[in-house]
């Protein structure tokens, strides 16, 4: 199954043909190391889900943080400093206790990398690409979302470049909490809307 | 083109198989880091926008699209523009036909990203609430009208402006065209099995035709 190839155990010529490249794009000039290292530096350290969790617990701790963000959510998270590639054109959808918003790319693999990073290896592989459209109840149970049958269900396959992110439900049960601590509790994969977010006694 | 790449509603390819959100690393392997930035810098060059680098992914036979890894498409991308766009002969004639950013350029050009839309020079010609019917296309080049919404009916839901049209960015021609949000039930796009369920998906007008 294509699984298989969804953890890449590269055989040496794919590593080998990389280090040809970059050997090759350094010695020509094409490219120079420490772009190469800024860039690598930027996804691992800085741009990462940690920012879309801040967007998340403001808008459940400040109403008007919340209205303007599904008004107008480029503007909004860009006062927050979030601008960037992939996040130049945002959208935020709401989910409730009736709607359920999934966020998807059929033809390739976008996503909101100023809120939320590089993409996880399964919202690229070709089960999710694939399935998330036509059977959204099914993956959502893969990851242990399992939704009453009312629940309005509503997918959204980025196929422009206008990136979209799920605000999730505030969990029950954290009234009153700082909005540092309501950061914590909100996962990558909530924001995506693969799952709902539980109240964890051990973040509070 | 609906390569392999063009993936919504296909069957066949067993469950998703998430690694826990708290165990994945960010890269699987060192070259995935190396063809990452790799992509990246070279793509600062303005050589070819964003379509023009989807399109590369996108021309290969289907099961070679399908079999490879992630970054292995973004290796055999990379590969096919270089050559296409000739640019070590290139920088080889003149080493300084091209600006190479150094660190500090290319988080500007990050931070900046690529903003797509543009004026809107033409009055849209659908509104939320119309209905739409996506056109069918068996166009070589590439789209971003997925075949699994060709020629199903949907309701619009938004207008975002005027965006730069994927098919003729890919073809180096930049072009605006309005760009819609649409809103297919499940029932219209996979039977009456699929209820409470819809999918909404970013159009471009010259893909949908009204219906009246």
């Amino acid at each position: 199954m294509s699984h298989d190839h969804d953890h890449t155990d590269p055989p040496s010529d794919l590593e080998l043909r990389v280090k040809a490249l970059e050997s090759l794009l350094l010695e020509k000039g094409l490219v120079k190391q420490d772009a190469l290292n800024a860039i690598i530096e930027t996804y691992e350290h800085q741009v990462g889900p940690k920012n879309g969790a801040h967007v998340v617990a403001k808008a459940w701790s400040d109403l008007s943080f919340k209205q303007a963000l599904l008004a107008d959510a480029t503007a909004t998270v860009a006062d927050l400093g979030y601008v960037g590639r992939q996040g130049e054109h945002l959208t935020v959808v709401e989910n409730t206790s009736d709607i359920h918003n999934l966020v998807v790319c059929t033809l390739c693999s976008c996503y909101p990398w100023t809120l939320l990073g590089l993409p996880p290896v399964w919202y690229k592989s070709a089960p999710y690409r694939a399935r998330a459209v036509s059977e959204p109840r099914a993956v959502l149970s893969e990851f242990g979302t399992v939704l009453p049958e009312h629940t309005d269900i509503r997918v959204w396959d980025s196929t422009s470049e206008m990136r979209y992110l799920v605000l999730p439900e505030r969990p029950a049960g954290t009234g009153g909490w700082r909005e540092s601590q309501l950061q914590a509790l909100v996962t990558r994969n909530s924001m995506i809307g693969v799952e709902l977010l539980r109240h964890r006694e051990e973040v509070k | 083109m609906n390569g392999g790449h063009d993936l919504g509603g296909r069957q066949g390819f067993g469950s998703v198989n998430a690694e826990p959100e708290s165990e994945e690393p960010l890269f699987h392997a060192e070259w995935e880091r190396r063809i990452f930035a790799l992509t990246l810098a070279t793509g600062m060059l303005g050589q070819w926008n964003i379509d023009e680098s989807r399109h590369a992914r996108e021309r290969q036979h289907p099961a070679d699209y399908l079999k490879h890894s992630y970054y292995e498409n973004w290796l055999v991308g990379l590969e096919k523009l270089l050559a296409e766009k000739d640019l070590v002969a290139r920088i080889e004639q003149d080493a300084q036909c091209f600006r190479v950013p150094d660190a500090a350029a290319a988080r500007q050009i990050l931070r900046t990203g690529g903003p797509t839309r543009l004026p809107d020079l033409t009055q849209p010609r659908f509104r939320s609430g119309d209905r739409v019917r996506v056109a069918r296309c068996q166009r070589a080049g590439h789209t971003r009208a997925p075949t699994y919404v060709q020629g199903a009916g949907g309701t619009v839901v938004d207008h975002y402006g005027t965006h730069i049209y994927p098919d003729q960015n890919a073809a180096g021609q930049r072009a605006g065209e309005h760009l819609y949000c649409v809103r297919f039930e499940g029932t219209e796009l996979w039977g009456s099995e699929s209820s409470s369920q819809s999918v909404y998906v970013d159009l471009w007008e010259p893909y949908l035709e009204e219906i009246s």
